[in-house]
């Protein structure tokens, strides 16, 4: 399998047995946006809340909005971009190995020889940005499906390519 | 052959007397409720009668509207009193047919036959019911279709050869004789019926008005009989008590002994050219068979106290359900001498004085001891501080058990991994174990929490098709190391390969070996 991603050169010592590669850059701001979107309720509720607590004169302006807008700024701004650099995939000749987690770390590795069937999904976000899913589906009851997002559209579809391909053969 | 038929025309029946059955609750309700005044035993009587018409009305209907075909690739089920649905499965997926006989069913002769496919519950086909004879016959095709394509697929198979005829009565493995269900029943010890009698007693309540709860009630009741509620001494009391108690101890055994015996009567377990074949039931009789390369990892549990006596029970880990559990019982309650053939017979082996086994890291149980004794340590200090002198006791000695139960715990929390297969145990006081093949085994994860990163160790999950299959509390570099070892082997042989597993392994399987117990002594 002729081996077209290679390891770019910023990756974080967190790879223990190899270079993990890194997902497209556009992933952080696909998940930024996601986040901004869900943060959107949120923050008309503080607003709400804000506004009838002024008129009652009950507390100081900002109360309640200040710790919101700043929960939702570190969640926007700070947390995508650590995600971006906690996530990693390394694919070799016979597996893929799958690493994710802030505070609670996976490592998975699913070797090619056991996947039942691969998805490749992309969302009107994903699309938005040129990203896309891939899913590996095992016959596992744990890790039945194995999820890779923030994989540029091409090489989504090139690695689903490889995966098969090896299927394939394998299974002649 | 192939033209569609009907299952049994009995299987009508069935379905008026089961109308029956559930017509008589609301019918009694009826009765006993206000509803209609003087005239309730008439309304209670046409709602009873209307609703068995009904039933059996719909059971007639349903039958004439459902049919099978057993086809030359698949068998389709095609059914619907108002739509129309139609299903089918094809001989290959199909992994194990297995026979279900209720009591009233098997009185008339009538099997219910399931196709196994492994899809998620509820998915599987069913067929109520057809006559035992036909179920068997239908069983025999299956297993012959599936063999044929086998074959087809794989001509070396010498194993697809052998003639089917014999494949009835194989080897005995495992049975449980009448004395042996005896003993298994007093350690199904259970109070259970307890609280269907509180349901009961509910009911009754809501029907009758009468609060069976209240005391006055029942003083009352006493002393109209002449019984004075005062005189009642202490020791008259404390004898009640103790009555009490010794019945609660005896309805606890009735309950757990009645229990087994219905569930486990008669049990055999055979083993076959085509795999293994476990019958049992008293009222409810299944029988269930499955192919030897299906079964994807055991399950050795054990009791807290039937551990002392040496009592184990083995199951098999496989895609098929087995009512609504996600492994087989083959043995229920036997002795590791006893489980060892069976283990054998499956390709498994058992840890045994050479297996190494590893425990969970040290930190690991630190950890949990400072986490699940934390809440209990903080609810001391306002209860030492504001509460009575004593309070601050209670939750003191709830952590100091919980600490002991994570100690004891820790005793059984080990892991181990051999040439060909991976075994975990875990348990408290008595260990429950899994032992799953490296081959059969889909992904491997290493998992870290925040304080695990930080203690340096972490849970493996091992991807097992029917089951999970994890590791906790190993340290980090040895989880790694596992890990390899386990992809080395998995990635080495295709998933569509699996069930042909090389010959030099087989011969290495064969040799089985017990006493796992000896084995934990000795670590």
């Amino acid at each position: 399998m002729d081996q077209t991603l290679a390891p770019s050169p910023a990756a974080p010592p967190l790879a223990e047995e190899g270079e993990l590669t890194r997902l497209h850059p556009n992933y952080t701001h696909a998940v930024r946006l996601r986040t901004t979107l869900a943060a959107i309720p949120f923050l008309l509720a503080a607003l709400v809340a804000e506004a009838i607590s002024g008129d009652a004169g009950l507390l100081p302006p900002g109360v309640i909005g200040g710790p919101v807008l700043l929960v939702a700024l570190a969640l926007i701004i700070r947390v995508p971009m650590r995600r971006y650099s906690a996530r990693g995939y390394q694919m070799s000749a016979d597996r893929l190995r799958v690493v994710k987690g802030l505070l609670w770390r996976s490592d998975t590795v699913v070797p090619f020889g056991r996947v039942q069937h691969i998805d490749v999904n992309q969302g009107p976000l994903e699309r938005f940005f040129g990203i896309a899913t891939m899913t590996l589906h095992t016959a596992g009851n744990h890790n039945a499906s194995v999820k890779l997002p923030g994989l540029g559209e091409e090489l989504a579809r090139e690695m689903r390519e490889d995966i098969r391909a090896h299927i394939r053969r394998e299974s002649m | 052959m192939s033209e569609p038929r009907h299952t049994a025309p009995l299987s009508v029946l069935v379905g008026a007397l089961n109308a029956i059955r559930s017509a008589i609750v609301p019918a009694i309700a009826v009765a006993f409720s206000g509803i209609g005044g003087s005239g309730r035993i008439l309304v209670a009587l046409g709602v009873g009668v209307a609703a068995i018409v009904i039933g059996s009305a719909i059971s007639y209907v349903g039958w004439r509207r459902l049919t099978y075909t057993v086809g030359a690739a698949d068998i389709r089920v095609e059914s619907g009193i108002l739509g129309r649905a139609a299903r089918s499965v094809p001989y290959e997926r199909i992994q194990d047919v297995s026979l279900e006989a209720k009591l009233l069913p098997r009185l008339l002769g009538l099997v219910a036959v399931k196709f196994e496919t492994g899809a998620g519950a509820g998915e599987d086909i069913s067929l109520q019911y057809l006559t035992a004879a036909e179920g068997e016959r239908l069983r025999r095709l299956v297993r012959e279709r599936r063999d044929e394509e086998q074959a087809a697929a794989a001509p070396t198979d010498c194993e697809a050869a052998s003639p089917t005829a014999e494949e009835d009565e194989g080897e005995v493995l495992f049975t449980l004789p009448p004395r042996r269900l005896l003993t298994f029943g007093l350690f199904e010890f259970s109070l259970a019926v307890f609280a269907v009698l509180g349901g009961a007693l509910q009911y009754v309540d809501n029907f009758t008005g009468i609060n069976i709860w209240n005391v006055a009630l029942w003083r009352d009741f006493l002393e109209e009989r002449g019984v004075d509620w005062m005189t009642l001494d202490a020791r008259l009391q404390a004898l009640g008590a103790l009555t009490g108690l010794l019945g609660l101890v005896i309805i606890g055994f009735a309950t757990g002994i009645a229990r087994t015996v219905t569930r486990e009567w008669d049990f055999v377990l055979t083993r076959s050219a085509r795999g293994f074949r476990r019958r049992r039931g008293l009222f409810t009789r299944t029988d269930v068979v499955m192919p030897v390369h299906r079964v994807q990892a055991l399950e050795i549990g054990t009791g807290l106290l039937r551990y002392r006596f040496g009592w184990h029970g083995l199951s098999f880990v496989s895609l098929a359900q087995d009512a609504g559990d996600a492994s087989h019982v083959v043995a229920p309650f036997a002795r590791m001498e006893e489980i060892a053939p069976i283990v054998a017979a499956a390709g498994f082996r058992l840890p045994d004085a050479a297996t190494h086994w590893h425990r969970a890291s040290r930190n690991y149980l630190v950890d949990r001891i400072v986490i699940e004794t934390a809440i209990p340590l903080l609810a001391t200090i306002p209860a030492a501080i504001l509460a009575p002198f004593g309070v601050a006791l209670i939750p003191l000695g709830l952590a100091v058990l919980l600490a002991g139960a994570n100690l004891y715990a820790w005793e059984f929390r080990r892991h181990a991994i051999d040439e060909t297969q991976v075994y975990t145990s875990h348990g408290f006081l008595s260990p429950q174990q899994q032992v799953a093949t490296r081959l059969k085994l889909h992904s491997v994860e290493i998992a870290q929490g925040p304080i695990a990163r930080w203690r340096g160790y972490a849970t493996i999950h091992l991807g097992l098709a029917g089951g999970t299959f994890a590791m906790h509390g190993v340290p980090i570099e040895e989880a790694r190391a596992v890990r390899r070892a386990v992809l080395a082997t998995i990635a080495a042989t295709d998933f569509s390969r699996l069930d042909t597993p090389p010959a030099a392994e087989v011969q290495a399987l064969s040799s089985a070996q017990s006493g796992f117990s000896s084995n934990f002594a000795a670590t």
